[in-house]
């Protein structure tokens, strides 16, 4: 009897210590990947038609010219689809979402926001996300939804123009599309700084503990 | 223009044409195209195409790109029509778009043009201009959509061409209508028959209810609603119905050859 809740408390202790499971760390740097050649390849398709008084340097982007570009974003997108869609069930399935994103509350986002910015927030226990990171991660999931229908939406707005239409039309929706992308960037540069900044939780991402 | 005209007989290798566009190419451009095959290898997962074939990137990305034209192929609906606007929607100026300046669009005389047709019809008879402008009209206010990602509403009148195709007798069974266009360098793309079916494809004579001007391709074009606009060929001097993928201008420089909306 004692011997078994021995066993039980070790299961439980080494279970406790895995912060990323294997199949949130292959869909993470999967979509890493998938992420930089997207927004690269997306970067040069916007050259070819600017939306706003600006073009990307070409040092920056990927797919030498337009038609390049397009091979790369039509190619990457299956990558992030098929990638995002078991990243979508898994976090569903396993309660993953429900357990580590959820309750968000306002009250929550706002002191741990002040405590952040006045370095008060303390990120002993990477198992547990405060409400900025569970509100950003969140967050950043819906932007990746949106980004995907959006793309479709410009990709098929006579096949698929229901869609196209909840986006506003095709032209909306190609704003949707570039602002989504602009989102994500100014979530990366925040996410990668403080990745690096708490490298415990960059190391976690790579072997899981 | 010797050269040019050379190029307007079938048959012509496009590789020249392929090459000339990749030279125009910054030389950075072209071996960033090329380069960063490896981090991309999870992609042949997807496609299941055979590692040791060829293991550059861009090789890889046309067999995605082929595959693409597959899955659209498949998605495409032959009874969805592409959204239509009203009159008042229409955009004003239409832009001209070309690979060349307008002073450099073809300049035809529409007594002397015909449309060649051929392949795999009944009836291989060239159409002169005047017998063409007798068959029904229709028009269509609808979306033009670039492959670099603009769009503009326009207003096109013209005889659907799955009437003129059952008109000449053509064996709706084979793949393609391939059309030959009058452009410097010759134009000319594939559109399969499926999209040549669809009821909004359309043989266009008149733009804005005018008779078509130069800049948009007097005196034929071929508007496609359900493709992007290099799908929609100005300028056509000849249709050819065939089962044989004869390629494209942009198609064979890398643009993906289905580009369905």
């Amino acid at each position: 009897m004692s011997s078994l809740a021995a066993s039980h408390e070790h299961t439980v202790l080494t279970t406790a210590k895995v912060i990323q499971p294997a199949w949130v760390r292959t869909v993470h740097w999967i979509n890493a990947v998938a992420m930089v050649l997207m927004i690269m390849s997306g970067w040069q398709i916007y050259n070819a038609s600017p939306l706003f008084d600006f073009k990307f340097s070409s040092s920056i982007t990927l797919g030498g010219w337009l038609g390049g570009a397009l091979l790369w974003h039509f190619g990457a997108m299956w990558l992030l689809m098929v990638n995002g869609l078991v990243y979508l069930t898994l976090g569903f399935a396993t309660g993953r979402f429900r357990k580590k994103l959820l309750p968000i509350t306002p009250e929550g986002v706002i002191s741990d926001a002040k405590a952040a910015l006045t370095g008060k927030l303390s990120h002993d226990d990477l198992t547990k996300y405060n409400y900025v990171q569970k509100l950003l991660y969140a967050g950043i999931i819906v932007v990746g939804i949106l980004i995907v229908l959006s793309g479709l939406a410009i990709w098929k707005p006579v096949q698929l123009q229901y869609l196209t239409a909840l986006f506003g039309g095709y032209e909306a929706a190609r704003y949707v599309h570039f602002i989504c992308m602009a989102a994500i960037c100014a979530f990366l540069v925040v996410h990668v700084v403080l990745a690096l900044l708490v490298p415990k939780s960059l190391r976690a991402m790579i072997i899981g503990r | 223009m010797g050269r040019l005209r050379s190029l307007l007989i079938p048959g012509v290798d496009k590789q020249l044409l392929v090459r000339d566009a990749a030279k125009v190419m910054p030389d950075l451009a072209r071996r960033r195209f090329i380069a960063g095959g490896a981090s991309f290898g999870a992609l042949t997962l997807l496609t299941g195409c055979d590692v040791t074939d060829s293991f550059s990137a861009e090789e890889m990305l046309k067999k995605v790109s082929k595959f693409n034209d597959g899955v659209q192929a498949l998605i495409f609906n032959p009874n969805a029509l592409a959204p239509t606007f009203p009159e008042s929607a229409i955009t004003k100026p239409f832009p001209f778009n070309a690979y060349y300046a307008l002073d450099d669009a073809p300049t035809i005389d529409g007594k002397d043009w015909k449309l060649e047709v051929r392949g795999l019809v009944e009836n291989k008879k060239s159409w002169t201009l005047e017998e063409l402008y007798k068959l029904p009209q229709v028009k269509q206010v609808t979306r033009h959509i670039c492959v670099e990602g603009w769009s503009a509403i326009g207003s096109w009148t013209g005889t659907p061409l799955r009437d003129f195709l059952k008109l000449v007798g053509a064996d709706t069974r084979a793949k393609y209508c391939w059309f030959q266009c009058a452009d410097a360098q010759g134009y000319n793309s594939p559109l399969d028959m499926a999209t040549a079916l669809h009821p909004q494809t359309q043989m266009t004579f008149k733009f804005g209810d005018e008779i078509l001007p130069r800049a948009y391709g007097y005196p034929m074009k071929i508007r496609v609603p359900t493709k992007l606009g290099f799908k929609n060929p100005k300028y056509v001097i000849s249709m050819e119905v065939t089962n044989d993928y004869k390629g494209g201008f942009w198609e064979d420089q890398g643009y993906n050859s289905f580009s369905g909306s």
